[in-house]
């Protein structure tokens, strides 16, 4: 964030209007540059498939470039097909683009509720070490190390103690497993991020604060809390990714069915046979991804205000 | 003087006070070393003297941003903490610390808001500050969209916004342009005389201090002490305007300060308390 005492003699005026016609001119050539990236991503596949030999290349019986075969790495049309048409042969097959759009939908729903799950435990930690130093010193290494305990072995241990869980008519379902995994990875960026953003005020406000003689509270709403969006955001964001990544993890680990994850595995046995059908669930997951990031993207739209400072004039 | 006629009880009571850092293996710093002030309602003081030597310290000493190792600081009457409890002064820092998510207006209603004052009364009071430091046309501005100059009026405009009797100042035109800055001296003179608070106000420049301050304050470094004090007679606030800077008294002043500065050799007006 620039220091709100920074001179800048730019006519006003025209700093503002500069500032407006730069992000009309900007969307688009986002836009652009960004279908320039798929296409180029696209266009290195098929060059791979035509230039490469079929059997790929091997030096003293060592793999060194992957086979270009039809069935190792189909072309582009062949997977965009495949997504149009039935899942199997059967009669009663529905079409793979609903199969895999139910899917989607379903992961989606279990990666929000880790995110929600996430985000607020990660805020929670946040604030908590943020007004006690104590409380810093002995979490932080904790959630640092947290994030080195891999998924796979997690999983499993989730499930059996969740399925111990029951008081009344409550009963620990498997998908809840998935989201609690989810939320396990969403709550680290954001209790990182959080913590550095409420921490990023300057002394100076700080002191500000401290002369108007306000109360913690009072200092996170007014001061504390508006300062950390610029830090907040990406944690958010790359929270929802953890949290797409994790519950699609979660469900191959745990086994949970109807996600994603699940036909990712599925569909992956039908590759020599059928090699466009794995990479239907593929994109369900990159669509997945996407909406989750678009999500955020919404929530900072509303958010701008606060990021003023961080806006190159 | 305008110090004159008034009551007793002074805005700023510095007695003895001394502030020690506590360096790495012992060492430690003597930012200010057994200094006094007092400094009475209404009365514009300047804190100036080179890099270290204490007057920011001491300005935060009395604005309760730190606690003096030795010594009394009394505000009002009362203790520092109680006086920033009360909201007795108001205070601008060399950086503007404007929140550059709030408008001008938003910015100025800050201390309103937080002590509780009504949206209708927050309203009406940024808008008569807002008009003081002449920036009715930038009043749903970001601070972002604003000058150094105007920033810096807008953090005087808040620091103003409870009408404190007190204003503690900590080189709040120290960013700034010569020429900007000699508006803004103009200006604070005659939002002073305006507002008819005491000023507490630190300072690198000697002609700045002379022109807005009624009393001069210089200042030693290591350890912080106050060298002399010196009076300036250049007339009431309100009747200070372009012109002082171009009188003989004006640059008798400012040479005046320059040799206690400077103060090795130690000239005949030295100690003289010309109030």
């Amino acid at each position: 964030m620039t220091p709100a005492g920074s001179v800048r003699t730019a006519p006003v005026r025209a700093g503002a209007a500069s500032r407006g016609r730069a992000r009309l001119r900007g969307t688009p050539r986002r836009l652009l540059v960004g279908a320039l990236g798929v296409l180029a991503l696209a266009l290195l596949w098929e060059l791979y498939i035509f230039l490469a030999p079929a059997d790929g290349v091997i030096v003293g019986g060592v793999t060194v470039l992957p086979r270009a075969s039809e069935m190792a790495m189909p072309h582009l049309w062949v997977m965009l097909e495949r997504i149009l048409e039935p899942v199997t042969g059967s009669a009663s097959a529905v079409s793979m683009l609903q199969a895999v759009l139910e899917a989607s939908l379903f992961t989606l729903g279990i990666s929000a509720v880790g995110w929600i799950v996430g985000v607020t435990v990660g805020l929670a930690l946040a604030l908590l070490m943020q007004r006690f130093k104590l409380a810093e010193s002995a979490i932080l290494p904790w959630v640092i190390l947290s994030q080195t305990v891999p998924l796979i072995a997690l999983a499993p241990l989730v499930r059996r103690w969740g399925a111990q869980l029951e008081f009344g008519a409550f009963t620990w379902e498997n998908w809840m497993s998935v989201a609690l995994i989810a939320s396990y990875l969403a709550f680290f960026p954001v209790s990182i991020g959080a913590l550095k953003g409420l921490g990023s005020p300057d002394a100076n406000h700080v002191d500000l604060m401290h002369c108007y003689a306000v109360g913690w509270w009072k200092t996170l709403w007014r001061l504390r809390l508006p300062a950390s969006v610029g830090f907040l955001l990406p944690a958010l964001r790359l929270a929802a990714a953890s949290a797409v990544i994790g519950s699609v993890v979660a469900e191959v680990s745990i086994g949970l069915r109807g996600g994603i994850g699940r036909l990712i595995v599925e569909y992956a046995g039908a590759a020599g046979s059928d090699p466009g059908k794995p990479w239907a669930p593929i994109f369900g997951s990159i669509l997945v991804g996407l909406v989750a990031a678009g999500f955020v993207g919404l929530i900072s739209l509303f958010l701008r205000r606060f990021r003023r400072g961080e806006v190159a004039a | 003087m305008t110090t004159a006629a008034l009551p007793v009880q002074h805005a700023v009571e510095v007695t003895e006070v001394s502030r020690v850092f506590a360096g790495r293996k012992g060492a430690s710093v003597t930012a200010l070393d057994a200094v006094s002030l007092t400094v009475a309602p209404g009365e514009f003081v300047s804190l100036i003297g080179p890099s270290g030597c204490g007057k920011s310290t001491l300005l935060r000493l009395i604005a309760d941003l730190d606690t003096p190792t030795n010594g009394s600081i009394e505000v009002f009457g009362k203790t520092a903490s109680q006086a920033r409890i009360d909201q007795d002064y108001g205070i601008a820092f060399q950086q503007a610390g404007l929140l550059p998510w709030r408008t001008v207006t938003g910015n100025i209603e800050l201390p309103l808001e937080l002590h509780g004052a009504g949206k209708a009364a927050r309203r009406e009071r940024a808008a008569e500050l807002i008009e003081l430091v002449g920036l009715t046309d930038f009043a749903g501005h970001y601070p972002d969209q604003l000058s150094g100059g105007m920033q810096q009026r807008v953090a005087i405009a808040r620091s103003l916004a409870e009408s404190p009797s007190l204003l503690l100042m900590d080189e709040p035109f120290g960013a700034l342009d010569e020429m900007t800055r000699e508006r803004m001296q103009n200006e604070l003179v005659r939002i002073c005389a305006e507002t008819s608070a005491a000023v507490v106000f630190v300072t690198h420049s000697i002609p700045e201090a002379v022109f807005l301050s009624n009393r001069v304050v210089v200042m030693s470094p290591r350890p912080g002490r106050i060298r002399d004090v010196l009076g300036v007679n250049l007339g009431r606030m309100s009747d200070r305007g372009e012109n002082l800077r171009e009188e003989a008294e004006f640059f008798h002043s400012v040479s005046r300060v320059r040799e206690l500065l400077h103060g090795a050799a130690p000239t005949g007006a030295r100690g003289v308390e010309s109030r």
